[in-house]
């Protein structure tokens, strides 16, 4: 969800001025070949350490300064600033925290690294982020065990890891080791505007056949039916089409993609929802929508010449802006292809996202871990959400919460779901594979493409990873 | 007075040389190093031979960039160079001559101004203001002129369009500089030369190709240069305007988009260096041949 609250658009000058940094920050000056790149050496810090106790699990020393750097992207940094944290300074009055915002978080994060300064507590998200596999590789990222072990701030007889939803720690996961938190809980599905449906009397589809049927009737009252980015994010497809995959023939499907399985792609429920997909693509969009970027379909759907729209639900904090009065955004859950859809209908993907770890080589690993901690903390998820209209991997935080249409319909969706919610992390592992596969989607949906070429192509390319 | 002569000279050049030796030669030096390694951008490095090299020769994607590197060599300077002459030429001489002096076209002196201005731009922000021109539905300059019920025109999504809808762009912005670059070097014509030209029953073509072209052959020459080593970079355009960011499906990717990539999104610091390396050994080469080639001995004034 992260890339796309800031599309990268980067000059000449601050690719050469980064590239510059990072050769520059590689070379010691002192001999140039022999020189170890990148901090290989162990620098050995002195890192704040108090005594534990049983309101100070993780062993915070009080006086010990904390640095937390955040992502100021769709999510804004308020919630850092008001919410987590005097959360923290309530805990450690005395304890300094030094704040700091930016928009390319790999851009300053990236040669503190490499300095050996980094700071404690880092927000790794937006467009710019840094490849979270690589930092846990290069030892940056404190082990979080003793994070989940530890007892929930505020909700008793809890352990950290216990507050969350199904799935979230896994997705943390680095070689059965948690590594980073992945916060933001996420829920995709058919966004629209209930304001219009209302209006023209459309029901809302909950099989393959009553989404066409509503496809036809929505084109012939002149609204584009159904539309996504091609431009910059044809991703929110392919999660699209692999949830309708993963609908039909289980998820185990999705499992084999993030193993990159022998064969993983070539499977027969991919096909159907491909095939599935690209009619929709063919019959009820426009090959136009491919040279348009997020915020211009999104703006296109709030003047109501655009009805379905495959999304996260950051969808209306991100429009919230543009949004016209009498705009109501919810969310229906993708229909089901066939009728005999392994998964019900109101399954959905939902994933935690949006990623916050703390740095292992800092100098305050642990108030990094203990931040973390307070945002886990139930209130300092509720504010979250009430800032940011996206929920938190902390279950039932939002609970009661009546903030904006979109967050409750979201709400309900996930409430609707139950336990059949699903995910997958091929993207972030196999890089390369996911730029082939935006481009492969493009071309099924609008290119007037196949799904059997689809498929094709993306394994070949699955293959060479 | 001569004993002080290398102190003198040695105290002008420390700090330039200093800066150019930290911020050029040795990043260059670094790509070199790191194109033989794995590094990620993070981290401890090991040393992996020619393996990038070897992806980098089986890599499809790589061998598109450079063709469409070639193309916009190619076309780049040769429109940019054609039209910027003819302008300069119009802007200059094309309005004949009147009382022993040549001049330009009627209102040479705005159009000089307007064809200066796309330089003034940063290039980041022409490139957004053609996504605009460009845009595939009725939002976009040129497709919002078409009649309506026509299909749009997708300029930067169509695989075939792409590259020369970005080239264009490129070629709208760089003219202009052109245009000036050649404009001073008319002005350094003798306007006898032309006068005398014009006496012996030269029309306005003959005079373009006979006088004009030869005596500013060098700074032909120098434009040649520049624009092409504007058509290895082309990244600030292919960055913000095309779909996918080298699309769509790779049609419009360029080296400097790749490098880009594997640099700071898969986290292949050490395969992105190998395509430095290859974009610098190209850059390189282009120079030295073009220098070769166009070597033709400077008209004596």
């Amino acid at each position: 969800m992260s890339e796309i609250f800031a599309r990268p658009e980067v000059d000449r000058r601050t690719l050469l001025r980064r590239a510059a940094a990072v050769g520059l920050l590689a070379t010691p000056a002192a001999s140039l070949l022999s020189a170890c790149v990148g901090g290989g050496e162990e620098k050995t810090q002195d890192q704040a350490e108090g005594t534990k106790s049983a309101t100070n699990p993780l062993g915070v020393d009080a006086k010990a300064p904390l640095e937390v750097i955040i992502f100021n992207g769709g999510l804004g940094s308020k919630y850092a600033t008001d919410v987590h944290i005097p959360s923290y300074k309530k805990s450690f009055p005395t304890a300094e925290v030094k704040f700091s915002e930016t928009q390319e978080i790999g851009k300053v994060v990236q040669p503190r690294i490499n300095a050996g300064d980094p700071p404690d507590m880092v927000n790794n998200a937006g467009a710019g982020l840094m490849d979270m596999a690589a930092i846990v590789k290069a030892g940056q990222a404190q082990d979080l065990t003793d994070l989940f072990a530890a007892p929930s701030l505020d909700i008793p007889g809890k352990t950290v890891k216990d507050t969350l939803v199904p799935g979230a720690y896994e997705q943390g996961l680095f070689d059965g080791k948690p590594f980073v938190l992945n916060y933001a809980f996420t829920v995709y599905g058919l966004w629209y505007n209930k304001a219009l449906f209302t209006k023209n009397n459309w029901t809302l589809p909950k099989t393959w056949s009553e989404f066409t049927t509503l496809l036809g009737t929505i084109k012939a009252a002149g609204i584009t039916p159904f539309a996504y980015p091609g431009a910059n994010a044809p991703y929110y497809m392919y999660l699209a089409i692999l949830t309708s995959a993963a609908k039909i023939g289980g998820t185990e499907l999705l499992k084999a993609l993030d193993e990159n399985a022998d064969g993983a792609w070539e499977a027969e429920p991919i096909k159907q929802a491909a095939a599935a997909w690209a009619e929709i693509g063919a019959k009820y969009s426009d090959k136009k929508f491919k040279g348009l970027k997020h915020t211009e379909i999104q703006l296109q759907q709030n003047q109501d010449k655009v009805a379905f729209y495959p999304c996260g639900s950051w969808l209306e904090n991100e429009q919230a802006k543009d949004t016209p009065k009498g705009f109501e955004y919810a969310v229906i859950p993708i229909p089901s292809v066939t009728g005999s859809d392994k998964l019900p209908q109101t399954a959905i993907y939902a994933a935690a996202g949006e990623m916050y770890y703390a740095s292992s080589k800092g100098k305050n690993p642990r108030g990094g871990m203990e931040y973390l901690r307070h945002m886990l903390s139930k209130e300092g998820a509720a504010g979250f959400t009430k800032l940011t209209k996206v929920l938190t991997v902390v279950q039932g935080a939002a609970d009661g919460l009546t903030i904006s249409p979109g967050l409750t319909s979201g709400n309900e969706l996930l409430k609707g779901a139950g336990k059949d919610f699903f995910g997958y992390r091929w993207p972030d592992l196999y890089k390369k594979l996911d730029v082939e596969v935006q481009a492969a989607t493009n071309q099924l949906m609008y290119d007037g493409g196949t799904a059997d070429q689809f498929v094709t192509r993306i394994a070949k390319a699955a293959k060479a990873v | 007075m001569r004993r002080g002569k290398y102190p003198f000279i040695i105290g002008f050049l420390v700090v330039p040389v200093a800066l150019y030796v930290t911020f050029v030669v040795a990043a260059y030096v670094q790509t070199f190093q790191l194109a033989f390694t794995d590094w990620s951008g993070l981290g401890p490095i090991t040393y992996v031979g020619f393996d990038n090299f070897v992806t980098m020769w089986n890599d499809s994607l790589f061998w598109r960039s450079i063709q469409h590197n070639l193309f916009v060599l190619l076309v780049l300077p040769i429109l940019t160079i054609a039209l910027a002459l003819v302008f300069a030429f119009l802007l200059n001489v094309g309005g004949g001559h009147k009382g022993g002096t040549t001049r330009g076209v009627w209102g040479s002196k705005l159009y000089r101004v307007i064809f200066f201005f796309p330089q003034l731009l940063a290039l980041a922000i022409v490139a957004v203001i053609f996504g605009r021109v460009y845009s595939p539905d009725d939002s976009g300059l040129i497709n919002g002129l078409l009649p309506a019920g026509t299909e749009p025109i997708l300029f930067l999504a169509d695989g075939n369009l792409a590259l020369i809808s970005i080239v264009a762009v490129l070629i709208w912005q760089s003219v202009g500089f052109y245009v000036v670059l050649f404009s001073a070097g008319m002005g350094s014509i003798s306007p006898e030369i032309y006068e005398a030209a014009a006496i012996d029953g030269a029309n306005r073509i003959t005079l373009f190709f006979r006088i004009t072209v030869p005596l500013l052959w060098q700074t032909i020459q120098v434009a040649w240069v520049y624009l092409g080593i504007a058509a290895f970079d082309c990244f600030a355009l292919v960055n913000i305007m095309s779909v996918e960011r080298g699309g769509p499906d790779g049609a419009t990717s360029v080296l400097s988009m790749m490098i880009y990539r594997n640099a700071f999104e898969f986290s292949q610091a050490g395969y992105a260096s190998a395509l430095g390396v290859s974009l610098f050994i190209l850059t390189l080469a282009f120079a030295a041949l073009t220098l070769r080639v166009t070597r033709r001995d400077a008209v004596e004034m």
